[in-house]
């Protein structure tokens, strides 16, 4: 092999977005792959955890492992992974707030497994079987990974250098973190390789917000026409633009949606969906009870809404049961 | 069953104009009142931010309080409206989250009602003594030792495991 910085992807809990954004890269992925060697990516090359486990600790140059950790598996992998590595940087929303998948941790990982194996209308399943840990069959061991109780971010699992968000992270920040990275000019452990401002910053629309947003009523898209022009809250539909970070270049909204929140908070915010939630309702016109529940109604999932790519890594993580 | 020692924590947070004045006049009227609650004091009802609720239940808070002026009477003309407008949502949104209604509330506390303090905080006590504890950290930290099982568990040989074990 040659002596160029070796890079690494894995996957674990996402949905193959984060891989896709990688190809994305289109004619620049011939840059990256002449600039290092790619020597782990089961998506698409044909290397084994065995192959990992035979290189030397941190001879990884860097390693981008998308997804939430879900699994006991993942949790193995992203532990060996880190060994073999000098920098990780946790790629797309899921790695880095949990993402879509940890909207699970609304639920137990009884009531979760409960669904999918018994009650789904799907289902046919009178003996109630579950997938088991291990298996004796003609005496060999079979294992399956297990299910954990959480969906966790990966910085809650292992030690994590560097952020790329987004749902999936944009092919012109992967090539600047890239570039970084080769450059050998580190910033910060802990940064977020992303402009650190709200999106409202370098959204088109910027001009069209106006300075009292005064929320009469929330509009779900589906449920208006949309003006392509004007502030999208402006017009009462929930964009997550003012607590969310910026580095997209305001992706969704040139599709005339919503910003739905996944490239994460920006520094100054520990928690995107709480301060997304004060934002919106300090802004609402009425001032009685009944009003501002009327202007409410327009918001019918709020946990889903504002938390949709970052329940693992919000204050509460999860839904809380009072009987433990 | 509720533990009969256990003592709920609450966190408050009262707002200079009103509701901390009126704590103020309890304590020189020499009311008595239950000693649960540590008192933050800020500036206005309005400077409550959101975060700053989740952030004492995930520390370990048992309830949170928050008292402002009455509507019509914010110092900062519509501070308390805000919070009001907050209050609404992220109680509706704690629901789902699993967390109790009793565990966050929200009065209007004039600098003059020294009593409702007093009232308002001995009746969340008790109410929260019923509830037990909330306790978010230790859950975690339970969940959490699944973390430290992966080492141990790919140290030993899997042989010899004739059990089944389901998920």
């Amino acid at each position: 092999m040659s002596d160029k910085p070796k890079l690494a992807f894995y996957w674990c809990a996402s949905c193959g977005g984060c891989e896709e954004s990688v190809v994305d890269l289109a004619e620049d992925i011939l840059m990256v792959a002449g600039a290092v060697d790619i020597i782990f990516w089961p998506v698409a090359m044909d290397f084994k955890k065995n192959d990992v486990e035979a290189m030397e600790d941190g001879s990884i140059f860097a390693a981008m492992i998308n997804g939430a950790i879900r699994t006991s598996e993942q949790e193995e992998m992203a532990r060996l992974i880190r060994r073999k590595s000098k920098v990780v940087i946790a790629y797309g929303s899921c790695a880095h707030m949990g993402g879509i998948p940890s909207l699970a941790n609304e639920f137990s990982r009884e009531q979760i497994m409960e669904f999918m194996y018994q009650e789904s209308p799907s289902v046919v399943n009178p003996e109630k079987i579950r997938p088991m840990l291990n298996f004796k069959h003609n005496s060999q061991n079979v294992n399956l990974p297990e299910i954990r109780n959480l969906v966790r971010t990966l910085d809650q699992v292992i030690d994590v250098d560097y952020y790329l968000p987004g749902c999936p992270p944009t092919p012109k920040l992967l090539k600047q973190a890239v570039l970084t990275l080769l450059s050998g000019e580190f910033p910060p452990k802990g940064t977020v390789l992303s402009p650190d401002e709200a999106l409202c910053e370098e959204c088109p629309r910027k001009e069209s917000k106006p300075s009292d947003l005064s929320f009469k009523h929330f509009y779900r898209p589906h449920e208006v026409l949309l003006d392509k022009t004007k502030c999208l809250l402006s017009q009462g539909v929930v964009c997550m633009g003012p607590a969310t970070r910026a580095g997209c270049e305001a992706l969704c909204i040139s599709g005339n949606m919503p910003c739905s929140g996944c490239f994460g908070p920006t520094s100054r915010v520990r928690d995107q969906g709480a301060k997304m939630l004060s934002s919106l309702c300090s802004n609402i016109s009425e001032n009685d009870e009944a009003g501002i529940d009327g202007v409410l109604d327009g918001i019918p999932d709020p946990v889903g809404t504002f938390y949709r790519y970052g329940l693992a890594a919000s204050l509460l993580r999860k839904k809380i049961t009072e009987d433990v | 069953m509720p533990d009969k020692k256990y003592e709920p924590k609450i966190v408050a947070f009262f707002c200079n104009w009103c509701t901390y004045t009126a704590a103020d006049l309890a304590g020189v009227s020499r009311l008595k009142y239950a000693p649960n609650v540590k008192v933050i004091r800020i500036m206005c009802s309005g400077r409550v931010d959101p975060q700053f609720i989740l952030q004492a239940f995930a520390s370990g808070a048992d309830g949170v309080l928050i008292g402002g002026c009455h509507p019509g009477d914010c110092h900062y003309s519509e501070g308390n409206y805000k919070m009001l407008r907050r209050f609404r949502l992220l109680k509706r949104m704690l629901h789902t989250l699993g967390i109790d209604d009793e565990r966050f509330r929200l009065e209007w506390i004039s600098a003059s009602e020294g009593e409702k303090v007093k009232i308002v905080i001995n009746d969340m006590v008790e109410k929260l003594k019923v509830l037990g504890p909330l306790s978010i950290p230790k859950q975690i930290s339970v969940l959490d030792e699944e973390l430290r099982e992966i080492t141990e568990e790919h140290a030993e040989p899997l042989t010899g495991r004739e059990e089944l074990s389901h998920v």
